[in-house]
């Protein structure tokens, strides 16, 4: 094993475990969002039970373990790059210009703050739904916690939603780089098909994704009215 | 005081066709248990320096190769652009051997030796294999095959390119083959070396004095024997193509130790280069010679429109057909643009003179594309020459799409060299030169896309065979012991002329007397010469030495990074050597390829006397302030007769 | 063809002794410059009012001025090789104004330690080359030129690889100080033609190794250092060394 040792240690091998643990990461977030719409389009009923089904389906639950654990990969590896980039040149320059795309030189950065949210937005939901006082409804016969008011409660809160709001921009900077870094890290670079690649990080994961998630809390404060938990 | 035998070139007896064959196959061998005790010395690494380098090591010899820049690949045959020859006849255009031998001996206006300009054409083949193998990517046809351009002073389609970097691409090929053999320990590399001074025993070439350039610090080099591959001495003019640091100070310490200096005054001009402007300018860029297969050269037909149009009034695409001279075309109908570089340069310095020059100073005239922009399209030219144009531009802030390149000659290489014979050995037994730096095989005039050609054939096919004629009997030499006396002795005066340097104190900068040799020799050894001004330049580059070891300031220490000492140590050579080319060509009172002595000329063509200079001027030193020593070898052709050069 | 005008310029040098010296910036006023000289032009001629004035020239690296040979460096005002996407030697003195002041200071990286002044060691790049930069082919060991047709397309990629000159812009350039655009392109160059398949893998694995081992940075695919390179390579050839060195690792016998 040698060999992995050699490649987990090398410039290029770190960066394809965040490369890889990234993309992903991309996929993930295309389940979450069909799920969050849900909160727009659908009813209580059906958020209710995606999130049944996103704590209890075994599929699911396999896939979220892998979710973690790339979350924590791609942080902590991206960091380990990072540390050593920096090491890289020990004495800077005095006047620096730019030649590179903000989005680009700011990954770290743009990471953490996604990162921070993360934590938000899981204490908010998911440590609610698992450890939290919800309450419980029956439907379709299953006891289904009750997760649909907490969500539109807490996004009756300004602050809040413009932390989300905020996040996602972060989010779609972060992806506008990372998407086509992505494939760039992990060797796929063509004349053909990396041109598509980079639109689809833009337009997709860069504008859409975020776009659709920040457009969840903000559709909900306008538009639903806070619901009275008993 | 000429000598009146002729110096021996040991060149092989036989057929010209089956000399170097019948020859490589004699030649004595030295087996591989002897070769891993035997040491070589290569000093430079363009593409001479660097093939010669790897292929030593990859025969099994200890090398130490040495060059000043802080990587061989950037030796400055990495600025050749056009193109390399070899006699592939890939086009089926009846190229031979033989064709491209003939093409070279005519070129070179019959005086080059016979035998070696044979074997180099017969080599040529291998060099394109070889050098397609170590991933050297050639412009190819469709269909995936090597693709052919032409080039001056031929007929035939022969020469090889990559874009307009051949020589980075060729050079790059020898430099990995080079770094193959340093991780393989085979050769050990001293980047940011300069050699300054070789060291004899027993008159025989045991090593060299280096300087460390980061340091300061001199070491010495022992070896048992010592290759030069230090390229041409152009930089003499000052202004000239060459690189920076391009240098005579390696090939000049061999002449004052013994080896003679071939036809020094041999300089090739190159018609095509961005002419001179700014009292500040510290060199001068080529334009390939490639662009004279599309573009066509002119001037306007009278001085008025030539006024015209450097005052601005007549713009040079307007200017009718008619009231312009393709002066290339009209005198040389059979050739065309594409005539000899020396040929070519004459002319516009011809046509420049009468006052018909594109410039301020008359000293441009035009290189068109227009006409092949019309048959061809933009794009096709874009992809020919793309990075030619781009240079052109940014250069001169003009785009030579819309408007006409202005174009002058410039010195861009020297033909003369150390004197070496048929195994490309100097006269100091064990001293080997190759590539630029020696004379051996473009005779008064280099054709285009030759030079690529004979520094790789030195390097590659030629010396690691032609060594072992000398390396042979050296087997029970021990490795050399630079604790002997002789490497103090050479030491002590390197060292002495560095403190020297520094002693003078003077008012000057070197690079401002520099700028004076430069003048002298442009003016009275450039592209015309007579008898008149080559004897008063002699007076004057005596003086200027003079001047220079007067009031020369050096700043810095000798123990230190000091690029200006360095410097101090190439003009002081180049003032020498400056007098040993006006000497040469004052000697020759002939015209021929690129020297050209106005006395003697026919209907403004070079008048060769064959009678009387059929002859290698090989110079001997002969002793500080002493006037050098001439001796002959004397010219034979038995195959190629000569005759009066015509590209008509 | 000389322009008349002339400009006046401040400029701000870093100037450091040697390798140990803590160097700092030292300013300069330079008048008569013409605005048709290059920037290496521009600073011979602050050497020599310097050595005029009895004072150390400033050191830096050049040779060919021609664009090609890599010996040219600085990094000027933010810039690699100046505002223009060219090599210093062939930057003119027309892309600044009068009176501007100009900041030149060396290549920055861990892996290419400053000599001098404005000259850095970059023998970083040499030890990368000997890794595994080349193909093992003995001199007369070649077959015919036109043996192995070589797809024009995959030739011009080649070529564009090749053309780079190693001067290091890109590790300047890299906010990582990476070296992957230069090993990239020499992977891509040899890796693209058939000559150089068989050694492909064992050329990115020793070449990623000894890049490493140098302390230069990793890719963030910031392209920076093709938005610089004088050479214009491109992207795609870090793409390819990513490619050639995680195949190698995966499916070849190497490493």
């Amino acid at each position: 094993m040698a060999w992995l040792n050699a490649f987990l240690s090398s410039t290029i091998g770190q960066k394809v475990v965040v490369a890889l643990t990234g993309l992903f990461l991309c996929t993930f977030l295309v389940v979450h969002m069909v799920g969050n719409l849900q909160l727009i389009w659908g009813t209580a009923d059906k958020f209710n039970l995606y999130t049944y089904a996103m704590t209890h389906n075994k599929v699911i639950k396999v896939v979220s373990y892998l979710t973690y654990a790339s979350i924590v990969l791609h942080a902590v590896m991206a960091i380990w790059v990072n540390r050593r980039n920096a090491g890289a040149r020990p004495v800077g320059y005095a006047k620096k210009g730019t030649n590179s795309t903000w989005s680009s030189r700011n990954m770290v950065f743009l990471g953490v703050v996604i990162l921070v949210y993360i934590v938000v937005h899981l204490y908010n939901f998911w440590f609610q739904l698992k450890f939290g006082e919800v309450g419980t409804v029956v439907i379709e016969g299953k006891h289904v916690k009750d997760l649909y008011p907490v969500v539109i409660n807490a996004f009756q809160i300004p602050w809040l939603v413009a932390l989300y709001v905020v996040s996602m921009a972060a989010l779609s900077f972060h992806l506008i780089h990372g998407f086509q870094s992505g494939f760039q890290t992990v060797g796929v670079s063509h004349h053909k098909y990396t041109p598509f690649i980079k639109q689809l990080g833009i337009w997709v994961f860069g504008v859409l994704i975020p776009l659709g998630f920040a457009a969840v809390p903000i559709a909900v404060m306008i538009l639903k009215d806070p619901i009275p938990i008993p | 005081m000429a000598l009146n035998t002729s110096l021996d070139a040991h060149i092989p007896e036989g057929p010209l066709q089956q000399k170097w064959t019948q020859y490589r196959s004699t030649l004595p061998l030295v087996s591989p248990n002897n070769k891993r005790r035997i040491d070589v010395i290569v000093v430079g690494t363009g593409l001479a320096g660097a093939s010669a380098a790897a292929s030593l090591s990859e025969l099994g010899y200890n090398v130490k190769a040495f060059c000043y820049q802080d990587s061989p690949r950037r030796a400055h045959s990495i600025a050749a652009q056009g193109g390399i020859n070899a006699a592939k006849n890939y086009q089926n255009d009846g190229d031979s051997t033989y064709r491209l031998f003939y093409d070279t001996i005519k070129g070179g206006d019959y005086r080059s030796r016979e035998a070696n300009v044979y074997r180099l054409a017969e080599v040529s083949a291998a060099i394109i294999d070889q050098c397609v193998a170590q991933g050297v990517p050639f412009a190819r046809e469709y269909g995936g095959l090597l693709a052919n351009r032409s080039f001056g002073g031929v007929q035939v389609k022969r020469t090889f390119y990559a874009r307009g970097q051949t020589g980075q691409q060729l050079l790059l090929g020898a430099y990995q083959a080079l770094s193959k053999e340093i991780a393989g320990g085979g050769v050990k590399m001293y980047n940011r070396h300069e050699m300054l001074d070789v060291v004899l025993i027993d008159g025989v070439a045991r090593g060299i004095i280096a300087r460390d350039l980061v340091t300061g610090e001199i070491q010495r080099h022992g070896a048992h024997a010592v290759v030069l591959a230090t390229g041409g001495y152009g930089n003499v003019f000052y202004l000239s193509t060459n690189a920076m640091g391009c240098n005579v100070t390696a090939a000049w310490k061999a002449f004052k130790r013994g080896a003679y200096f071939g036809n020094p005054c041999f300089t090739q001009i190159h018609p095509t280069c961005m002419p001179v402007k700014g009292e500040h300018q510290s060199k001068l860029t080529l334009m390939s010679e490639s662009l004279r297969n599309d573009g066509r050269v002119w001037v306007p037909k009278t001085v008025e429109d030539a006024k015209a149009i450097v005052a601005g009034s007549i713009k040079a695409e307007e200017l009718p057909e008619e009231r312009r001279d393709y002066y290339l075309e009209r005198m040389y109908p059979a050739f065309g643009n594409l005539v000899p570089r020396d040929v070519a340069s004459r002319a516009a310095k011809l046509v420049c003179d009468e006052g018909r020059g594109v410039n301020e100073s008359s000293q441009a005239v035009f290189l068109d594309f227009a006409t092949a922009i019309q048959r061809d399209g933009e794009d096709a030219i874009r992809a020919r020459y793309g990075n030619l144009f781009d240079m052109y531009e940014r250069i001169n802030a003009t785009n030579p799409y819309k408007s006409p390149m202005k174009i002058y000659p410039a010195v861009h290489y020297t033909m003369g060299g150390l004197w070496v014979d048929y195994n490309l050995m100097t006269t100091v037994p064990g001293l080997f030169a190759i590539g630029e730096a020696n004379f051996s095989d473009h005779g008064a005039n280099r054709l285009g896309a030759s030079a690529l050609m004979q520094g790789l054939a030195d390097g590659y096919f030629v010396l690691p065979y032609t060594i072992g004629t000398f390396l042979s009997g050296e087997i029970r030499t021990p490795r050399i012991d630079t604790n002997h006396a002789a490497f103090g002795e050479v030491e002590a005066q390197v060292k002495g002329r560095i403190d020297k340097f520094f002693s003078v104190g003077g008012n000057q900068s070197v690079e401002s007397l520099h700028r004076k040799l430069g003048k002298i020799m442009w003016e009275y050894c450039g592209m015309a010469r007579n008898a008149e001004g080559l004897q008063k330049a002699i007076g004057l580059i005596a003086d200027l030495k003079e001047e220079f070891w007067n009031d020369v300031y050096v700043p810095g220490k000798a123990g230190d990074f000091n690029p200006e000492l360095e410097k101090a140590g190439r003009v002081a050579d180049f003032i020498e050597l400056g007098d040993l080319m006006v000497r040469d060509a004052l000697n020759r009172n002939e015209s021929c390829g690129g020297h050209f002595r106005e006395e003697y000329q026919q209907d403004g063509e070079a008048l060769r006397d064959d009678n009387g200079y059929s002859y290698v001027a090989a110079w001997a030193f002969a002793g500080e302030s002493q006037a050098p020593e001439l001796n002959k070898e004397n010219l034979v052709f038995e195959y190629e007769k000569p005759k009066t050069r015509s590209y008509a | 063809m000389d322009n008349p005008y002339r400009m006046k310029l401040n400029l701000k040098v870093w100037r450091q002794h040697g390798p140990q010296d803590k160097g700092g910036f030292q300013t300069y006023a330079l008048d008569d410059v013409s605005p048709d000289s290059s920037f290496l032009e521009m600073l011979d001629l602050l050497n020599e009012q310097l050595v005029s004035k009895r004072e150390e020239p400033v050191a830096f690296d050049h040779d060919c001025r021609e664009g090609i040979c890599g010996m040219c460096s600085l990094y000027i005002n933010g810039h690699p090789h100046g505002p223009e996407q060219t090599t210093t030697c062939q930057l003119h003195m027309r892309s600044f104004s009068d009176g501007e002041t100009i900041t030149i200071e060396p290549w920055r990286a861990k892996a290419f330690p400053i000599i001098k002044d404005l000259t850095v060691d970059r023998s970083a790049f040499e030890r990368i080359i000997q890794a595994g930069g080349y193909i093992s082919v003995n001199t007369g060991q070649a077959v015919d030129g036109n043996a192995i047709p070589v797809p024009k397309d995959d030739a011009e990629d080649a070529f564009n690889a090749a053309t780079c000159i190693g001067c290091g812009a890109c590790v300047a350039a890299c906010k990582n100080a990476s070296a992957m655009l230069f090993v990239g392109a020499k992977v891509s160059h040899l890796g693209l033609l058939p000559q150089g398949r068989p050694e492909a893998a064992k050329r990115a694995q020793a070449m990623v190794r000894q890049m490493d081992a140098e302390g230069f940075g990793s890719c963030t695919n910031t392209g920076a250092c093709s938005a610089e390179c004088p050479k214009e390579i491109p992207q795609s050839v870090i793409g390819m060394l990513n490619r050639e060195y995680l195949l190698s690792t995966t499916l070849s016998e190497e490493g």
